[in-house]
């Protein structure tokens, strides 16, 4: 089965990239990472600035039940067009990591149907391959037996 | 960790991922995986030194001929390393689908 998400990470590269199709026109694709109130539902953090513009700037909070701040990261646009593209860096605050650098594409597949790719670039390889492994502490489960799919994964 | 880079750069090459879909259907011999490759039969050696000491292939000992066998543990350890970051964003862009299909309902 094809995965609707797909990151390709190649061994020392200090990049990756995440590919998404969406059945969704690709103006409400766009809208999600345009407007607050969107990305605050669909993110799970509070957006506390925003400004979608060239050299704009963001930033996002998240907060615990006792209103301690566990999340927060913060960037600027260098560019902000309509259904097309999002180019901005992103730093989060307080955990040694540095900054990245993030190319977003959005494009239309037909009326109703709509792909998102973005280009991540770290600023080494080990920083990557950290940053990674943040996934890792959510503790997600993992099927046991899926050599299969590993498999079609390396084709 | 090391082992870990060591594993990555062992899939960088498209031969050696070449060489352990091969292995993933069924256990073969260095001179049958060979035979499937331009590449000389040395270079495939080399590959699946590689392979093996990075232990995402096994020997085993038949007769007088050496198997290789994928190791599927290993196999998973790679998988496991970008799969959760990837699970992270699936999740994530299915809800973004979710909630923007509203949108669409809203506009229509």
């Amino acid at each position: 089965m094809e995965r609707k998400t797909q990151v390709r990470a190649e061994d020392g590269k200090q990049e990756l990239t995440i590919t998404r199709e969406f059945e969704l026109p690709v103006d409400l694709l766009f809208r999600a990472y345009a407007e607050p109130e969107i990305i605050e539902q669909w993110m799970g953090t509070k957006v506390v600035s925003f400004s979608g513009k060239r050299h704009g700037h963001w930033q996002y909070q998240t907060s615990d039940k006792e209103g301690k701040v566990v999340f927060s990261a913060n960037g600027t646009f260098h560019a902000f067009e309509k259904d097309t593209k999002i180019i901005r860096t992103f730093e989060m605050e307080n955990t040694g990591f540095g900054v990245q650098l993030e190319f977003l594409q959005f494009e239309p597949l037909t009326e109703d149907t709509s792909k998102l790719t973005v280009h991540i670039l770290y600023g080494s390889p080990a920083e990557r391959d950290q940053f990674l492994k943040i996934g890792m502490d959510k503790g997600m489960n993992m099927a046991h037996n899926r050599l299969q799919q590993i498999v079609e994964k390396l084709k | 960790m090391n082992l870990r880079r060591d594993v990555f750069q062992a899939i960088a090459d498209p031969t050696r991922r070449a060489i352990l879909v091969l292995v993933a259907a069924h256990a073969m011999t260095a001179g049958a995986i060979a035979a499937n490759f331009d590449t000389a039969r040395p270079t495939v050696s080399r590959h699946l030194a590689i392979l093996t000491e990075c232990e995402l292939l096994r020997q085993e000992q038949n007769g007088r001929e050496i198997y290789y066998h994928l190791n599927p543990e290993k196999m998973k350890e790679i998988a496991d390393f970008i799969e959760p970051f990837r699970k992270h964003w699936d999740d994530k862009f299915n809800k973004l689908e979710d909630i923007m299909r509203q949108y669409k309902t809203k506009k229509s």
